[in-house]
């Protein structure tokens, strides 16, 4: 095709405009700069890539809080704690037969597309995760909601225990009554997604969100940086403090670390390097720097309750006396505190009247002896061979040489350990550590069903002990019937119970609860709890500021 | 000359076939099970059988094969498990970093090598001689790890030369490139100084010195250009090896190469990506031979391909 021919006068008017152009790029070096220079830039170090950030797939520690800032859920928790609080949702009720809840929407919340959210979105955005088709990890935790299993297996076109009932009102029924319901609400899983931008993005959606959260996605180069920029629509007055947060992926923590002591970093987000932990804590000027908290985990090594001869509680209990727990609290550097139970002390139900297995060999040898094994056996540890886990298990396999067990160490990749666990007699001992593992909300019965129940007695699975006691499944039916608000101090009384009963079965040796270390910039502010908030980790981006600003 | 190169292209697909297939079937035959890993720890059994399913990973291993070779044809790599994103794009999103660590690290290792080799060649026996020989044995058995962390130390805490990692300009480049070259530069100037050693006894070279040349003309004239031989071939396989990630160096420097990609595919057995990589790294190292083999004849007129 031929240029087709212009007018002297509009070749003239484009060389200027052209100049012009020129002239405003060669000036945009010189202005750019300032533009951000007023704005409050959080800069985060990550080691690892930022997974999907689509809610309904993300399930990594790392992309979960990241996610939590870009999308909301129905309920939420006050910042730093873990109460539960309506966040999209304005209220809710609970039937009398505790299966029926409805909640009233917030209005004039906005996707960061611009339209309203609606009763119909949290219908979409729940059948979404329930579709098999998502490939949602967090598919079983709405399994309960009437009518989602039909749903799944593709028999049921709609999920019919969600029903929409005006523009802001939706009411979710369940085929039997969970306390721990409102906790799935404001789980990732369920942080609404609005369809048509699914629909649009579809594979892509997890790269570019969009949701109602405080931040919304700016720019994603892929292995090197995330950025995130403050939602000016948010619904939260006042939230977030921060303008922008930069993700940088792919740090070395140990650079990371020089580099937050240069001033060029803010938060680090894969923690205080090992090596350094000691220099940091023992250093007045470093250690203002750490925040410190306890955190909803367990580390635990699991005894397989069906593999000879560990099938004899009284083995079992012999192993839970012959851990010297403090001394592997000592390799981590105190980093942690000795466990004697299954749940964390920040869990409601934990019980700190109990005592646990006392660390006594010459019970344990007792043990063994009434159960037939004077001398001892052999039999093999599963554990993770990143550190500081291959010590740990060896810390773990001279206590138990002690009393005669001859233990062969596994320290083998992450997926191939969580394989053995999941393999019926594939593992006899597995030490928990460095499973990427957190809790999923916080609510006692967060550690049975997953990885002590019966319902999850199967291949693949991670109930790793393969422990099922009928008797304590029952009781833990019972507590989750106690739905009402008034039961919350009996619901609790009951999981010391449940738990204690656990503890008698011995399935586990709980071995210390880790606690938190957040390091950040002395120019980040806001109260000490949100750099070690139980739900957000490293820190709830939404509600930490730099001072000064 | 062109029906060479056209034969060696032609088997060279065979070639990525064969790891394509080895490379299948290793991950196949993995105790791990991606649909777990991406599950998680409260994923029921049904959620786990779905997720298999969908990602086609309860069919057998002939008919997961062969679908990846069918996708393959189309250019389609697929998409990663975890980031959900086309395998295809992640490549891309490394592949100029990885490029660009790949040409310092060669330079800085023919630049720390070559001289060196040939100094010792020149002084062998003598005290330059051993000096280099202990320098390249330290700069081969040093760990990366610590080489790099030390620069890093030294020239980008301590004294800021130099930014503290990352990737972006030449800058950030130098000091990775430079850990690379301290590695890569020992083999090199082994290899130098024994190719060095073998031509300096040859023939043609004594009679350049008998013609009464200088010696830093026999050297570099005579003696160089022949010894130079099997270096390229070195850099050849080296192209191969950098391009397809150099984990350890990529980490410390905070570089976003191909390397850390592969390195986080393979811990939570994001098989695409690993597949990805795979494929990426070993068309590198059969281009990188390919090249190698072609700058021969440039070198050395006798060498000619039919």
């Amino acid at each position: 095709m031929a240029e087709p021919e212009h007018p002297r006068e509009v070749r003239q008017l484009r060389s200027r405009w052209l100049i012009l152009v020129m002239v405003l790029a060669l000036l945009a070096p010189l202005v750019a700069p300032t533009w951000g220079q007023g704005r409050a830039t959080m800069i985060v170090t990550f080691k690892d890539d930022v997974s999907t950030l689509d809610p309904a797939i993300g399930y990594d520690w790392q992309n979960w809080s990241i996610i939590k800032s870009i999308s909301d859920g129905l309920m939420d928790y006050e910042p730093a704690t873990t109460t539960l609080t309506p966040h999209l949702a304005e209220s809710y009720t609970v039937s009398a037969d505790g299966r029926t809840y409805t909640f009233k929407l917030r209005r004039g919340v906005r996707f960061h597309n611009g339209r309203e959210v609606v009763a119909a979105d949290v219908k979409y955005t729940l059948e979404r995760v329930l579709n098999p088709k998502t490939q949602s990890p967090g598919a079983g935790f709405f399994g309960g909601i009437k009518g989602a299993a039909a749903f799944s297996e593709g028999k049921a076109k709609e999920v019919t225990g969600i029903r929409v009932g005006d523009k802001y009102t939706v009411s979710i029924t369940l085929d039997k009554p969970n306390a721990a319901f409102l906790h799935t609400m404001a789980l990732n899983f369920s942080h609404v997604v609005p369809k048509e931008e699914v629909a649009k993005l579809g594979a892509d959606f997890g790269h570019k969100p969009v949701g109602t959260g405080a931040f919304r996605v700016k720019e994603w180069v892929l292995g090197q940086r995330l950025v995130l920029e403050r939602n000016p629509s948010y619904f939260l007055r006042g939230r977030p403090y921060l303008d922008q947060i930069v993700f940088q992926v792919g740090v070395e923590p140990n650079v990371a670390f020089l580099r937050l002591q240069r001033g060029e970093v803010d938060i680090l987000g894969d923690g205080i390097p090992s090596a350094d932990f000691v220099k940091v804590m023992g250093n007045s000027k470093l250690n203002k720097l750490v925040a410190v908290g306890d955190q909803l985990q367990t580390g635990y090594i699991t005894i397989n309750t069906q593999v000879e001869p560990l099938n004899d509680v009284r083995i079992r209990r012999a192993l839970n006396m012959a851990i010297d727990k403090s001394r592997i609290v000592r390799l981590i550097n105190n980093r942690a505190t000795p466990a004697n139970q299954v749940l964390p002390p920040l869990m409601p139900g934990y019980d700190k009247d109990y005592q646990g297995y006392p660390f006594d060999r010459e019970q344990a040898k007792k043990l063994l002896a009434e159960a037939g094994y004077p001398s001892g056996f052999r039999t093999t540890l599963y554990a993770n061979n990143t550190d500081p886990n291959p010590r740990i298990a060896q810390a773990i396999q001279q206590d138990l040489a002690a009393i005669g067990v001859r233990v062969d160490l596994k320290t083998l990749a992450q997926s191939t350990v969580i394989e053995a666990g999941g393999t019926k007699g594939g593992a006899p001992l597995l030490w928990s550590g460095g499973m990427a593992w957190i809790a999923d909300y916080p609510d006692p019965n967060n550690f049975y069903w997953p990885i002590l129940s019966c319902a999850a007695l199967a291949p693949g699975t991670w109930n790793w002990s393969w422990y099922c006691n009928r008797d304590v499944e029952k009781l833990v039916e019972q507590a989750d019937a106690m739905v009402q608000p008034t039961q919350a101090a009996a619901r609790a009384a009951k999981f010391r119970e449940i738990y204690r009963k656990v503890m008698d079965d011995a399935p586990w040796i709980p071995i210390f609860n880790e606690r938190r270390y957040t390091m950040h910039s002395a120019r980040m502010g806001g109260l000490p709890g949100l750099f070690v908030d139980p739900i957000h980790i490293p820190v709830h981006y939404d509600e930490v500021r730099i001072l000064g600003r | 000359m062109s029906a060479y190169v056209l034969r060696r292209l032609t088997q060279s697909v065979f070639i990525l076939l064969g790891v394509t297939l080895v490379t299948f079937v290793l991950l196949f035959a993995l105790p791990a099970d991606p649909a777990r890993m991406i599950a998680g720890r409260s994923a029921t059994v049904e959620t786990v059988t779905r997720i298999r399913a969908e990602l086609g990973l309860d069919q057998p291993l002939f008919v997961q094969y062969g679908r990846y070779l069918g996708r393959l044809a189309h250019g389609d790599l697929g998409r990663s498990y975890a980031q959900k994103v086309e395998v295809g794009e992640l490549l891309r999103s490394r592949l100029a970093a990885t490029f660009w660590l790949m040409l310092g690290g060669i330079f800085f290792e023919l630049l720390i090598g070559l001289p060196a080799g040939m100094l010792a060649a020149v002084g062998r026996r003598g005290r330059v001689d051993r000096s280099v020989m202990i320098g390249a044995f330290l700069g081969v058995s040093a760990p990366q790890f610590v080489v790099g962390l030390l620069l890093l130390y030294v020239l980008a805490y301590k004294w800021p030369v130099f930014p503290l990692g990352g990737y972006g300009s030449l800058a950030h480049l130098i000091l990775p490139a430079v850990t690379l070259g301290i590695a890569g530069g020992g083999w090199y100037a082994r290899m130098m100084r024994s190719a060095m050693l073998d031509v300096i006894h040859q023939d043609y070279v004594r009679t350049a010195r008998a013609k009464g040349a200088s010696e830093t003309r026999v050297v570099v004239k005579h003696a160089l250009r022949n010894a130079l031989l099997p270096v390229v071939s070195m850099i050849g396989l080296d192209f191969g090896t950098f391009m397809g990630g150099v984990v350890i160096v990529e980490s410390v420097f905070s570089w976003p190469g191909i390397g850390q990609l592969a390195w986080q595919a393979i811990q939570i057995v994001d098989i695409p990506v690993i597949m990805g990589v795979v494929l990426v790294s070993a068309m590198a190292i059969l281009f990188g031979n390919l090249i190698a083999d072609l700058v021969y004849p440039l070198l050395d007129p006798k060498i000619r391909y039919g």
